[in-house]
């Protein structure tokens, strides 16, 4: 049976003590979730207020995967599907999980998918009419090191049409999904490259308001871990909510 | 200055690739899917079944959802990182459920989870948080479910609904002698609590 292990992951006192409370999120930051430019969001975003209020234990804990868990070629999308290597631009993408205090975020499990160099994905709802390359399966993962650091290594993914208005094509990207160490941190995300026209024109980007969050979401080239003669870099590195680094308030007499 | 969270995006309508590839027929890559269930043989307490629905605002069912789930044992320690001490060994906590592709159903068997205590020591109502994701979803959504035949007296956090009857929308009702029901409706008339937290 399936089952992650229980009661492995982080430390009572460190600095994940599911006794901290999560830092509030600030959804303004965030995209709003209702956004008529995407047209879906219409109908699957909630009207009501959300009801607010500081986290709990149920926010704080949240699942460990041990880097037991993760095979040899997980995070090599090139190769992971059949062994054969994938068409397309290789690439590096590489960065560091931190939380919102600056501290890395270690043994954290980052998921990744995307489109194949053409713009398609391997999945019968993608009806493009770019091909399926039979050596790319789409999807890779791996787990935080020590320092928070991650990478992967895998093919430029191409920019798709998708219907919304007549003409909307998304930019090059790659989905990430990560978990930190309480449930109330968890996030799906998107990896934007630098350079890319399309982003500017992209309504799902454009759910973001801020601009300056719009930039954090889009990857630099990065010479220094580029390797000559065989592939590029982008750097892409993530914030995870932070915890509340007290464990004074909000507690019971006597608790 | 701090670092800023990173904005969500929505998962689009392909997350399975990345988070269930079995599911949509990418084998060979990962050995399984993660979070097939939150239990082993041998968790203790009592396994219940619960299936659902996740409906939009336009009353259509949701055959594209993906939702994790996270919960505490029968005794009512999390599997993982709680300081109050180490959880039954056959519960690991979290699931990962998907929506049928043709029913949207979806269905997770479990145990019923004990209650937690809040940061100011009331006990919380049993719940199994729920994060629930899917194409025009720009941020997962958050909400919990509660079973109405359990004791839910004096849960802070459902204390926390102004409007009381929408207490209802986190109740899972009871449909067998372990089966309940538990229908999620994003938007409009009998719209699910989500929270903020
Ligand atoms: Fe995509």
């Amino acid at each position: 049976m399936s089952q992650i292990k229980p009661a492995m992951g982080h430390p009572a006192g460190g600095r994940n003590d599911a006794r901290n409370p999560l830092i509030a999120r600030d959804r303004d930051w965030h995209p709003a979730p209702l956004a008529p430019g995407y047209k879906t969001s219409v109908t699957r975003a909630p009207q009501r207020p959300l009801v607010a209020m500081p986290t709990t234990l149920s926010e704080q804990t949240g699942p460990a995967f041990g880097h037991g868990l993760i095979g040899e070629l997980d995070n090599n999308l090139i190769l992971n599907f059949t062994g054969q290597p994938a068409i397309g631009e290789r690439i590096i993408v590489h960065g560091r999980v931190t939380d919102e205090n600056g501290r890395g975020v270690s043994g954290t499990l980052v998921e990744a998918w995307q489109a194949n160099a053409g713009g398609r994905y391997r999945h019968k709802k993608d009806g493009y009419l770019a091909p399926l390359d039979p050596n790319f399966g789409g999807c890779g993962r791996t787990i935080t090191a020590e320092d928070g650091s991650y990478e992967f290594l895998t093919i430029r993914p191409g920019a798709y049409p998708w219907p919304n208005r007549v003409n909307d094509w998304r930019p090059m990207h790659i989905h990430l999904s990560l978990f930190g160490s309480g449930f109330g941190q968890r996030l799906i995300t998107q990896l934007y490259f630098e350079g890319d026209p399309l982003i500017a024109r992209c309504p799902i980007v454009h759910t973001i308001g801020q601009d300056k969050a719009i930039q954090s979401l889009i990857a630099p080239l990065d010479m220094n871990r580029a390797i000559p003669m065989d592939c590029l870099a982008y750097r892409f590195d993530v914030v995870l909510r932070g915890r509340r680094q007290t464990v004074f308030e909000n507690r019971m007499e006597g608790m | 200055m701090y670092p800023k969270e990173t904005p969500s995006q929505t998962a689009g309508p392909y997350v399975h690739i990345g988070l269930t590839p079995n599911f949509v027929g990418i084998h060979g890559i990962y050995d399984q899917d993660l979070g097939a269930s939150p239990i082993a043989d041998g968790a203790k307490g009592e396994v219940v079944t619960i299936t659902g629905t996740v409906r939009d605002g336009a009353g259509m069912v949701m055959r594209d959802a993906l939702i994790e789930t996270w919960q505490a044992d029968a005794a009512g320690i999390y599997p993982s990182n709680d300081p109050r001490g180490v959880a039954d060994p056959n519960v690991s906590g979290w699931a990962r459920i998907v929506a049928d592709f043709d029913s949207g159903e979806w269905t997770l068997r479990t145990v019923k989870p004990g209650r937690v205590p809040a940061p100011d020591g009331r006990l919380m109502a049993p719940h199994i948080s729920l994060w629930i994701v899917a194409r025009g979803i720009n941020i997962g959504l958050q909400t919990r479910l509660h079973f109405e035949d359990a004791d839910n007296d004096g849960c802070p956090v459902l204390a926390r609904i102004e409007q009381s009857d929408r207490v209802a929308t986190l109740m899972a009702k009871k449909t067998g002698p372990s089966d309940y029901r538990f229908n999620i409706i994003l938007q409009g008339i009998g719209e699910t609590v989500f929270f903020d937290l």
